[in-house]
């Protein structure tokens, strides 16, 4: 339900703002955004960012380019080895690292669990915003295993510094693989239970069809990336348009939907899970054996003078590392593009006229991390 | 003097119902929070509350305590009175309609001849203790769940009375008892299906309890109305809630499912208040059910859904019921 | 009016499916573990704050302070000193702390230990009062450990 242009404009004088977050329940975390209130129509969104700013670019320009993997991992925290795995491609590229096909392979499996975990818990924070408080457990209790896996072979449960330039930092094991096949199982029996809770649910798709409609012009205009835009039809995905990695090897679908509203990311996102199990299951299959890391990296990772560019597909968009080297091992400056913050810079465009309930639904298909934003 | 003896029984009796109906209100909530809690966290997978007593089941005596030794804050620019004033006025007249509720045949505080209506004006005074609570905050969340509640209670309370109503064509009277006494053989539920059906969702809409909880929608309002309440005020926005529960329960077990009546157990003009407890617990549990399966729904959906489709069902059953009442 | 009844018929079903969901939920049993009570078995790979190694052979540590682990920490938050002493070749490690508040897991330090003298600690129940809790004395450690 969306007010109208003229009814707008008529209505100008008695609005009031509305503070939302930096603590409220449904900004995840400390966005904070300004409402200009109509009723209960916000007419204008106003978000102010910066509560989370950590200076990470800056810390970039400060220490030797291998230093900086820990820290992309703190950027987004949902999408670490996909962030590792970005700023790992980008170094390999700008210095001509070679990578052992083995590495890759588990680049990609992790890779994949790790975006499967991030659209999990989207799926269960969503829910919550649209108030059904139980799915969240259940997408919870499926993401604990990926946690459990991630952490037998990265150590750590949520912000893993497990790819290093020219591989990856330990070997998987037999006991990787079967729990992997394990929970991909586990994870297709889920399936048909969440379709049955959440995703047919009446009052659900009442609450998402028609709410946040973009348009892919909409989408090029602000940068908008991820599966809002391929809930728009146009199948951009960084795994097919820029291929990296051992990503071509693979045998899988794009999931597109044409309405471009919340329903349509929201099937993109469950359906991507469905295709990132698929890849899953291909990397487990053609895993050779071999070394983990490239024999010559040199300790001391001098990047040749001159400009490197590399993209990877985070779970919320694009992501792009920008590097400008002078030469030394300290980089003159590293830019990251991060998705979550072009998909938020739409929603002042994308949410005006909305109802307040709308607007929760709408921000949270956005699948904000802020830490990403401010970074 | 001698009126005071008149008068004695009478008096008597009106301290006993009082006490009973504060221990209801009280046992009431006590049982539905932890009900509730550890329904939700079984359905959810996990144990719910677990630390005090076995099983937890001390947790809201504790939480009880804590509640109560809360300091009690008033915003800055609040409206003092009427923020002090609300709790009091969504607790106080809870007591009231259990006085004329049927527990069995013969524990009853007053069998009124306008029971049913005692019961429905004042359970709508909780609306106004929401609406108040909502305005004198001085705070624009609190205000929207005060609004959502006041258009949502509003629009609700048509389709439930025009539900009930048809029920009360068919036994004409308002006396809770003359309604359980004329389904001796059959329970209204069977003749009226549509009418129970209809009540059972503009009750959830009247509790304001999920997937209708708008008024406290946590995601979009914070915590709606209640937002800037605290310790017992707060908790006795949710013990009136918990006994409105009650209330809108033994109304549906007394107009759709026979009252007290059942197996006859020994001394059955008493015991029978154990199977209507039982089938008040059980439309209290389907609420539980439903409010940790389902999504909340949004405010203009909500209001559709009682214009375009519960208030012409109920409309279409009241006709029919009243037809047919006339033709038999 | 088809659609006003068929909607009501798909949307009440879909209800019905979900209350079916939860329900059998209700009656399964529990997934979660009650922490402080019980304890989940921690996989040995865990990464906690590194610890330098004790080696059975030598009854302690193997550090030749060459302050590798130091240089290449991106967080400056390991300090190693040592010094000369008789019939000891090289230096002898005196000082090793950590500034756990600042680390960041990353493992450069263990994966550029020459003498493989740094590893993960498996200790994740971490709480403290003051910040200093977490500024370990790692030779300390070593020698108080069995």
């Amino acid at each position: 339900m969306a007010m109208d242009v003229e009814t707008l404009e008529d209505s100008r004088h008695h609005r009031y703002v509305l503070n939302m977050g930096p603590q409220h329940p449904s900004t995840h975390g400390v966005l904070r955004i300004l409402l200009e209130l109509e009723g209960e129509y916000a007419m204008e969104l106003l978000p102010v960012l910066g509560y989370g700013h950590r200076c990470h670019e800056k810390i970039a320009e400060h220490k030797p380019v291998k230093s900086f993997m820990p820290n992309t991992a703190r950027m987004d925290y949902l999408g670490a080895l996909i962030y590792n795995h970005g700023y790992a491609h980008l170094l390999e590229k700008a210095a001509g690292v070679e990578v052992p096909e083995r590495a890759e392979y588990i680049r990609v499996i992790t890779s994949e669990l790790n975006r499967i975990q991030s659209h999990l818990l989207w799926y269960g924070a969503y829910l919550l915003d649209l108030g059904a408080f139980t799915p969240i457990m259940y997408a919870f209790d499926d993401r604990e295993h990926i946690l459990d896996i991630l952490e037998d072979v990265t150590g750590s449960r949520l912000t893993y510094c497990y790819f290093r330039v020219g591989g990856v930092s330990k070997d998987i094991d037999d006991k990787f693989v079967t729990s992997t096949r394990a929970f991909i199982k586990r994870l297709r029996s889920r399936f048909p239970m969440y379709e049955d809770l959440v995703n047919g649910n009446i009052i659900l798709q009442k609450r998402l069809n028609d709410v946040g409609e973009l348009t892919p012009q909409l989408c090029a205009r602000y940068g908008v990336t991820g599966p809002l835009l391929r809930g728009t039809g146009v199948d951009y995905d960084m795994r097919r348009a820029e291929p990296y990695s051992i990503y071509p090897q693979f045998d899988f679908e794009i999931p597109t939907e044409t309405k471009g509203d919340c329903m349509a990311s929201f099937l993109v996102r469950f359906r991507e899970m469905e295709q990132s199990l698929r890849i899953i299951e291909q990397a487990l299959d053609g895993l050779p054996e071999g070394p983990v890391m490239a024999a010559k990296v040199p300790k001391k990772l001098k990047i040749p003078a001159g400009d490197y560019n590399a993209s990877v597909e985070a779970p919320r968009g694009e992501l792009s590392y920008y590097l400008v080297s002078d030469g030394s091992d300290v980089p003159y400056r590293l830019k990251v593009r991060t998705p979550s913050y072009s998909n938020l810079s739409v929603v002042p465009e994308m949410c005006q006229g909305m109802l307040l309930s709308d607007v929760v639904s709408a921000m949270g298909a956005l699948d904000l991390v802020i830490p990403e934003i401010d970074r | 003097m001698e009126i005071f003896y008149s008068i004695l029984p009478d008096l008597i009796r009106m301290v006993v119902c009082a006490v009973c109906g504060a221990a209801i209100v009280f046992g009431n909530a006590l049982v539905m929070g932890y009900a509730e809690r550890k329904l939700a966290g079984h359905i959810m997978l996990r144990p719910g509350p677990m630390e005090v007593g076995f099983h937890g089941v001390y947790q809201l005596v504790v939480d009880g305590l804590k509640l109560m030794g809360k300091q009690l804050v008033v915003p800055k620019n609040a409206d003092r009175p009427l923020f002090m004033l609300a709790p009091l006025l969504a607790f106080a007249p809870v007591f009231v309609p259990l006085l004329v509720i049927p527990f069995s045949d013969k524990i009853q505080g007053f069998d009124l001849d306008i029971g049913l209506l005692v019961i429905l004006a004042l359970a709508s005074i909780n609306l106004l203790a929401i609406l108040i609570g909502g305005w004198s905050s001085n705070n624009k969340y609190s205000l929207f769940g005060a609004f959502r509640a006041v258009s949502q209670n509003v629009a609700y309370e048509i389709p439930m009375l025009l539900s009930l109503l048809s029920i009360i064509f068919m036994t004409n009277t308002f006396s809770l008892k003359g309604v359980v006494a004329a389904q001796s053989p059959v329970w209204f539920i069977v003749i009226q299906p549509l009418a129970f059906l209809i009540y059972l969702v503009a009750i959830v809409a009247e509790t304001n309890r999920a997937p209708f909880d708008l008024p406290e929608a946590e995601s979009e309002l914070t915590a709606g109305f209640h937002t800037e309440y605290a310790g017992m005020s707060f908790s006795l926005f949710v013990l009136g809630e918990y006994a409105n529960m009650f209330i809108v329960c033994s109304v549906a077990t007394v107009f759709f499912l026979g009252g007290s009546s059942g197996i006859p157990l020994p001394y059955f003009e008493y015991s029978g208040i154990i199977w209507f407890l039982l089938k008040v617990y059980l439309l209290m549990f389907f609420l539980i059910w439903i409010r940790w399966t389902y999504p909340r729904t949004r405010f203009d959906q909500l209001m559709n859904f009682c214009w375009k489709y519960l208030i012409p069902f109920s409309l279409v059953n009241l006709i029919i019921t009243v037809v047919m009442v006339k033709l038999l | 009016m088809k659609s006003y009844f068929s909607e009501l018929f798909t949307g009440a079903w879909s209800l019905i499916l979900g209350l079916k969901v939860t329900i059998k939920a209700l009656f399964t049993p529990i997934v979660t573990c009650q922490y402080p009570r019980e304890k989940l078995e921690i996989t040995p790979n865990y990464r906690g704050h590194i610890d330098l190694v004790k080696f059975a052979d030598t009854g302690t540590h193997k550090c030749i302070t060459c302050g590798s682990c130091m240089r290449d920490c991106p967080s400056d938050c390991i300090v190693v000193d040592g010094e000369k002493r008789e019939g000891v070749k090289g230096k002898a490690l005196t000082v090793f702390t950590l500034d756990f508040t600042k680390c960041s897991l990353c493992g450069a330090c263990v994966e550029v230990c020459p003498t493989k003298a740094l590893d993960y600690s498996n200790e994740y129940e971490l709480a403290g009062y003051a910040r200093e809790d977490f500024h370990y004395d790692l030779l300390k450690r070593v020698e108080e450990r069995e």
